[in-house]
């Protein structure tokens, strides 16, 4: 005890410099500013209230009509293929373009920062710029929806396949290297093994990903259950809006409860 | 070269007739080794191993042994002097096809066996066959060309594990690890095993069996070992010779048997 006496406790904001506490201040004073030009006002939020109830009204029930129906599942098989294949073949592409852009492992050397630059291009630009971009090159529809999603995967997946396979256990590859093996060996026998269990988590986030990205790419032209969301919001069928909307929603938690019972199983 | 007629020279008063050995597999001319911005780690290692030898090699922490034998299979680059290993020689810039080529004929096992955890024993031995040409099957024993399979199950028998193929790596005991790593050192038949402490992560029975195993599979097959150990009864019971490194030199070069209690002191105090 008397030992502890002789020691200052330090200081309770000993992390905060002068210049941090400047820019905590600025950040603070830059949401506040931002939320008197943007955010909702307590009377425009008190406004909506009726025109939320008068369209929940109109939505209400939604259309069970069994042509309809039939429609919009088939609508949905074609979201959940765009999806499928954007995610496998995006998922796919991301371990060469991952293993290219991971420093200290890529055999590009210095080159491997322009790859993760263009891992950084791709996902920076939204999944709906990609779609309008595909649409006005390869036209509308579900193609340009699967490219879509391919280059969003690409985007998400290339920078975690990355970082995982910087991460990988060193020793086993040096032993590999110290056999005589290649780098495609190394790649294939010591750094795969070990980044799998990662690579399989991120695989799955990115298909979860993909469902919901291949929703919304009918909003532009780029095929699935999107368009017909569109449309039926354009013709004021509110009703068909909400069976839509449903049908989504089931279609999301189907897949995120999915993908967590794989995610345990793989623990 | 200085060096190389010195240790002939202890050779000769140790009793070691020159004519008893065979041709120099593992020659350094003064060899040096500084990290950068580090200490001189080796400072002019000259040193030649014959064909057949089992040499162990002995310092304390921080002595360069390690380095040396990284040095040895270009893993480290070296700041200065010459390699030759089995008539490849390199020197601060060692030509992948260089280093490639000796590392076929090289087999090397790390102290911490550095398997690959998640792949199975069988796998891992099969990598040893990754430095063939055409080896990009060689990843996994799943796409092994037949031949490797039935390579490395032999080699795994040799090490007493070839019931164990099928299990992963580290469902292992330390012990079986280093075994199966000795296995996949092994599998591609190598004219050189050089070992980096391979018992100094296993307890002293392990570590007693784990050197055993070494001796006899060396002196069985006519392959030259050079292993380091902190162990003088690993030193003594399982090399023909001993070298001692200190302050990156070498220091002590003669038959391990007469290794005195005094060289130790002078080894391990200096």
């Amino acid at each position: 005890m008397a030992e502890a006496r002789l020691h200052a406790a330090p200081e309770r904001w000993s992390g905060l410099s002068p210049i941090k506490f400047v820019l905590l201040v600025a950040v603070l004073a830059l949401i506040v500013a931002s939320m008197t030009q943007v955010a909702p006002t307590p009377k425009q939020l008190a406004d909506g209230v009726p025109g939320m109830i008068r369209l929940t009204n109109r939505m209400m029930p939604p259309n069970l009509d069994p042509a309809f129906l039939t429609r919009i599942f088939w609508r949905m098989v074609e979201t959940f293929q765009i999806a499928l294949v954007g995610a496998a073949i995006g998922i796919l592409l991301s371990l060469p373009i991952g293993w290219l852009a991971a420093r200290g492992v890529t055999p590009l050397g210095r080159g491997g920062y322009l790859v993760k630059a263009f891992v950084s291009l791709l996902r920076t630009i939204p999944d709906l710029v990609w779609a309008l971009l595909f649409v006005a090159t390869v036209g509308l529809g579900a193609v340009a929806g699967t490219m879509t999603i391919v280059v969003d995967t690409i985007g998400f997946c290339g920078r975690f396949f990355a970082e995982a396979i910087e991460d990988a256990e060193k020793e086993p590859q040096e032993a590999l290297s110290v056999i005589g093996a290649g780098k495609v060996s190394i790649f294939f026998g010591a750094i795969l093994p070990d980044t799998a269990p990662s690579m399989i988590n991120t695989s799955l986030f990115a298909l979860e990903k993909a469902v919901r990205s291949s929703v919304v790419l009918g909003l532009v032209g780029a095929g699935g259950i999107g368009q017909e969301l569109k449309v039926a919001f354009d013709l004021f069928q509110y009703q068909n809006a909400s069976t839509i909307i449903l049908a989504i929603f089931v279609v999301v938690l189907l897949m995120e409860w999915a993908t967590d019972r794989l995610r345990a199983s793989l623990q | 070269m200085a060096d190389i007629f010195e240790i002939t020279a202890a050779q000769a008063r140790a009793g070691v007739a020159p004519n008893d050995l065979g041709d120099p597999v593992v020659i350094t001319r003064d060899l040096r080794k500084a990290y950068p911005g580090g200490a001189q780690i080796l400072d002019g290692v000259s040193l030649t191993i014959r064909e057949g030898e089992r040499v162990a090699l002995i310092g304390h922490n921080g002595s360069g042994k390690s380095t040396l034998l990284k040095c040895l299979i270009g893993l480290h680059l070296i700041s200065g002097g010459e390699v030759e290993v089995m008539g490849n020689t390199f020197t601060n810039r060692p030509h992948a096809r260089v280093l490639r080529r000796l590392r076929l004929k090289t087999g090397f096992v790390f102290q911490n066996h550095c398997l690959v955890r998640r792949r199975s024993v069988l796998s891992n031995v099969v990598h040893g066959m990754l430095g063939q040409s055409g080896s990009w099957r060689g990843f996994s024993q799943t796409l092994a060309p037949q031949a490797w399979r039935e390579a490395a199950m032999q080699a795994l028998a040799d090490v007493n594990l070839a019931a164990f193929a099928d299990a992963r790596a580290d469902a292992l005991s330390g012990g079986q690890q280093q075994r199966v790593a000795i296995a996949r050192a092994l599998v591609c038949g190598p004219q050189i095993l050089i070992a980096d402490e391979p018992a100094a992560s296993l307890d002293p029975v392990s570590g007693r069996d784990v050197m055993d195993l070494f001796a006899r599979l060396c002196r069985d097959r006519g392959i030259t070992l050079l292993y380091t150990t902190h162990d003088m009864d690993h030193a003594r019971d399982f090399s023909d010779r001993t070298l001692a490194l200190r302050r990156g030199r070498i220091f002590i070069d003669r038959p391990s048997a007469d290794i005195t209690k005094r060289d130790l002191q002078e080894t391990f105090d200096g």
